[in-house]
């Protein structure tokens, strides 16, 4: 046991700083593709709210494609196929071939996953908002935009946090797809770690443990955040 | 006193022609954009079309769907056996056996599959002399069934979560009529509770499907030759896109089809429940 432990000592015999550092990895690239996905599926439900059947259909068959695409392939469509198509187009500009940084190919591809079902909590969020909000802020001289920001944006948070607390946490274990592709996130350097040491059930044990802290402190924030957007609603 | 609106004899109004609106333009740009990459992929697998990989390669990724749906379909199977004790757990008053039941839905579900595929397949490597022991190893031994194990432990905690849900969910008269008509526990349960459970379990339930048909995926990474699989050994050895698009439009197509089948049967099932 003492020997186990000492695996997981930091420094250069030990695996707690390779680990340590596949955490921050992890936790960086969750963050980085939040931002993104959020925006992202927000327009998307903007466009399926919208009135002009043109514009949500298009947005429809977004959410059909990278719902119905496994994690996985959506990764290495995005990574391969961003990979030849870069290569392609920087050949014919510059001559030289492009390297896709796989960072920012898990980020696109996580993004895509996470906007395609973002906009469907987005818009289960948008239907519970009445009409009357929106001739409300109208009467008032509101322009589109501001009516969306300063009136509905506010009000969708509260009713979207549920659904996208869920969505967060999914994105927090998708990542873990990343390490397929070469990025040593988590379970990339715990796989090394492996490799190396043969501890194959104790290492994956700490991989999985450390997960399921990331996910335990991100319901604790969670639910502050939650408990934050509720503040208007009285007693709960 | 009714009476009946005399027919109008005004002509009905006029169509309003549709203004080009800001949305309306981006909906047609945006439309035009998909219609643009459907006809650049159907361009690319038509004109990439070479009946010497599609003899090669084509028997390797039916034998991987073929490889999928056996997976998938086990694994669903295998984990709604399952999933029934940790249910009967989710619901239990006693604590103890609550706690272990939430422990373990709550460990296969906060941790990534693919983290617990490599838990169970690499990790029963380092126990093989006991495995052996035990006469277990040629089941560890096989990519194949450590997925089936893995996939099913992970689905049951997931459909425990829906059919505990779907049950808590149903309104207490309930269980409080089945009482008084002096109905036994049993029956109450597959007779009263579970029939309406089951109806409002029936959304997620395909949704969890669908999940596992996507995460089924995974199991190519543990080398298991799945639909996934096939596709990238297919890939590794032409590096040839195309045969990750044809994986794609397999696995949108089932997806979608699927989804579309559900629909219709919940439709068909609720029935009875539409005014």
């Amino acid at each position: 046991m003492a020997n186990l432990m000492e695996l997981l000592s930091f420094g250069d015999s030990g695996w707690g700083d390779e680990l340590a550092h596949g955490v921050l990895v992890t936790v960086t690239l969750a963050l980085a593709t939040l931002p993104l996905g959020l925006l992202i599926g927000f327009l998307i439900a903007v466009a399926k709210n919208s009135s002009e059947p043109l514009l949500r259909n298009a947005a429809h068959v977004y959410t059909t494609i990278f719902r119905g695409l496994p994690e996985l392939l959506t990764l290495f469509l995005i990574y391969y196929g961003g990979q030849m198509a870069m290569s392609a187009l920087w050949r014919l500009l510059f001559g030289v071939p492009f390297e896709v940084n796989s960072y920012l190919a898990g980020m696109i591809a996580l993004a895509l996953m996470f906007s395609s079902y973002a906009s469907e909590v987005f818009l289960s969020a948008f239907k519970g908002i009445t009409i009357g909000q929106y001739e409300g802020a109208y009467a008032l001289g509101l322009s589109r935009f501001r009516t969306m920001m300063l009136i509905i944006v506010p009000q969708l948070v509260r009713l979207a946090l549920p659904g996208l607390s869920n969505l967060w946490l999914i994105l927090l274990k998708d990542t873990s797809l990343v390490s397929v592709i070469g990025l040593t996130d988590l379970l990339r350097n715990t796989n090394i770690a492996v490799g190396v040491t043969k501890q194959a059930f104790f290492f994956f044990f700490v991989a999985c443990s450390l997960y399921l802290a990331m996910s335990i402190i991100s319901s604790v924030g969670l639910r502050r955040v939650s408990a934050w957007a509720e503040r208007g609603q009285g007693r709960h | 006193m009714t009476y009946i609106d005399a027919p109008s004899t005004e002509r009905p109004p006029m169509v309003a022609r549709r203004k080009w609106t800001g949305a309306r333009i981006t909906g047609l740009m945006l439309m035009m954009l998909w219609a643009a990459l459907a006809l650049s992929i159907v361009y690319m697998l038509v004109d990439g079309y070479d009946p010497e990989k599609v003899a090669k390669y084509g028997p390797r990724i039916l034998s991987g769907i073929w490889v999928t749906v056996k997976l998938v379909a086990i694994s669903i199977v295998l984990g709604a056996l399952i999933s029934i004790p940790v249910v009967i757990g989710r619901l239990s008053h006693n604590p103890i056996i609550g706690g272990i039941a939430f422990g373990y839905s709550y460990f296969f579900r906060g941790t990534p599959l693919l983290a617990q595929t490599f838990l169970v397949y690499y990790g029963a490597g380092q126990f093989t002399d006991a495995l052996k022991s035990v006469g277990l190893w040629v089941f560890f031994r096989d990519a194949y069934f450590c997925a089936i194990f893995t996939f099913s432990l992970n689905t049951a905690a997931y459909q425990a979560e829906i059919l505990a849900g779907a049950i808590r969910a149903v309104p207490s008269g309930q269980w409080q009529a089945a009482d008084s008509l002096g109905l036994r526990p049993f029956t109450t349960m597959f007779k009263v509770i579970l029939p309406q459970a089951l109806i409002t379990a029936l959304r997620p339930y395909g949704n969890e499907v669908i999940l596992m048909i996507k995460g089924s995926a995974i199991a190519s990474i543990i080398t298991v030759l799945d639909l996934m699989g096939q596709t990238r050994y297919a890939f590794s050895k032409t590096y040839d896109l195309q045969i990750y698009i044809w994986a794609a439009v397999i696995y949108l197509i089932t997806v979608e089809v699927l989804r579309r089948l559900w629909e219709m049967m919940e439709r068909r099932l609720t029935r009875h429940l539409k005014r």
